[in-house]
């Protein structure tokens, strides 16, 4: 008994995820990860759209077809959410890498700002696209 | 690697509860974490209600009472009650303090109780520290120079020099701020985590030590320092106020100056 508890093995670990409280410091550097993995799949997406472009009319309209579904604006307006909010982030990234903006006033400032900034960076790009397109 | 989950033995399940006592008037739920490694269980939840009417104003105060009065076997570190010596560090209320610091009157509700995260547990709030005071060494947290020290008085600094370790000495190691961030719990094995990194950045910014480059060499590594993102999770749970992210972000910094 004693020699299983040293070792340890038998020891639990102590719960993290799922006990501590989610707050904007954590939230958003999630986010940031997440974003940078959709912005990825989606350069995909982005790709097939192009390859299709070039592939001739048949193929561009199945993918033209898909974009301008509902499902596929709805993709669209997630990836320009993506876009604009580790957009906004990096930038945030950057004043940290140069040694600014560590007081957690300033980081609970700038948080909320990267949030503000890429919520209407997405819709402000939506309402100019589809006025664009609808002109 | 994540895991993101908790492996078999270490799933919670619900425990007993001790109710308040007959005439209790303002009574508050303790639901407080408990493992024994000899009943030879999984961990679980404890509930003991307390009458706040008849217990001092901290977290620690609570637990005392409830080891004095309801449970002796509840265990967990405590020594100066003052902030001071890092013993009483656990997660309340989902983010990590101390219990001598934390008024029960700052949390909402249910005050529940768990040990630092993603360690191992030695019993009930009491986690298996061996790792990171093994990093804590790994950094040689001491003054190390070449030259000879003056013969007849102490290595002078200057009040400018002595300023520059403010908000890095007052670190009790109480690891709060290395068990918060999500790097350290999937790579806490390599990562030094921000508690270490925060100390070794006291001892670069020393203006007496004399062994930076050196220092310096042995951080420089992916996982060592690099695996710090900026989550911030540290500087926003540090019960001393102190800003971990801030010291790591100046250790980057040195690590691009000097090339």
């Amino acid at each position: 008994m004693a020699t299983e508890r040293a070792t340890g093995p038998s020891r639990p670990m102590s719960p993290h995820l799922q006990i501590y409280r989610p707050q904007l410091t954590s939230v958003l550097s999630i986010l940031h990860r997440a974003t940078g993995v959709a912005l990825t799949v989606g350069t995909l997406v982005l790709v097939w759209w192009l390859v299709a472009a070039a592939a001739g009319p048949g193929p561009f309209a199945a993918a033209r077809g898909f974009i301008g579904s509902w499902f596929g604006l709805l993709i669209l307006f997630g990836w320009t959410f993506a876009l604009f909010f580790h957009l906004c982030n990096g930038i945030r990234h950057l004043f940290w890498d140069a040694g600014l903006g560590f007081e957690l006033k300033t980081v609970y400032a700038s948080g909320w700002a990267v949030v503000a900034a890429s919520g209407g960076l997405t819709v402000l790009a939506w309402i100019v696209g589809l006025f664009a397109r609808g002109s | 690697m994540a895991q993101l989950t908790l492996p078999a033995n270490s799933k919670v399940g619900v425990g007993k509860t001790f109710p308040a006592p007959a005439g209790a008037k303002d009574v508050r739920a303790f639901k407080i974490y408990r493992w024994n490694a000899e009943d030879g269980q999984n961990p679980r939840v404890d509930t003991y209600e307390i009458d706040l009417a008849d217990c001092g104003p901290m977290v620690l105060d609570a637990l005392i009472k409830i080891k004095n009065e309801i449970d002796s076997t509840l265990t967990f570190r405590r020594s100066c009650r003052e902030g001071i010596c890092g013993s009483c560090s656990m997660n309340i209320d989902g983010t990590n303090t101390l219990a001598c610091l934390k008024g029960i009157d700052e949390v909402k509700g249910d005050v529940k109780i768990y040990p630092l995260p993603h360690l191992p547990v030695v019993k009930d709030l009491v986690p298996d520290l061996t790792q990171p005071y093994a990093q804590y060494a790994s950094v040689e947290p001491w003054l190390q120079t070449e030259s000879l020290p003056p013969p007849d008085k102490e290595r002078l600094q200057s009040v400018e020099e002595r300023s520059k370790v403010d908000g890095l000495w007052e670190c009790i190691l109480c690891f709060c701020c290395s068990t918060s961030c999500p790097s350290y719990w999937w790579n806490g094995d390599r990562y030094l985590g921000p508690a270490i990194l925060l100390q070794a950045y006291r001892w670069i910014a020393d203006s007496r030590d004399e062994h930076t480059g050196e220092r310096l060499d042995a951080l420089e590594d992916p996982f060592r320092l690099y695996r710090c993102h900026t989550i911030m999770n540290c500087t926003k749970t540090c019960p001393k106020g102190l800003n971990p992210a801030k010291a790591i972000a100046e250790i980057k910094k040195l690590m691009i100056e000097r090339r």
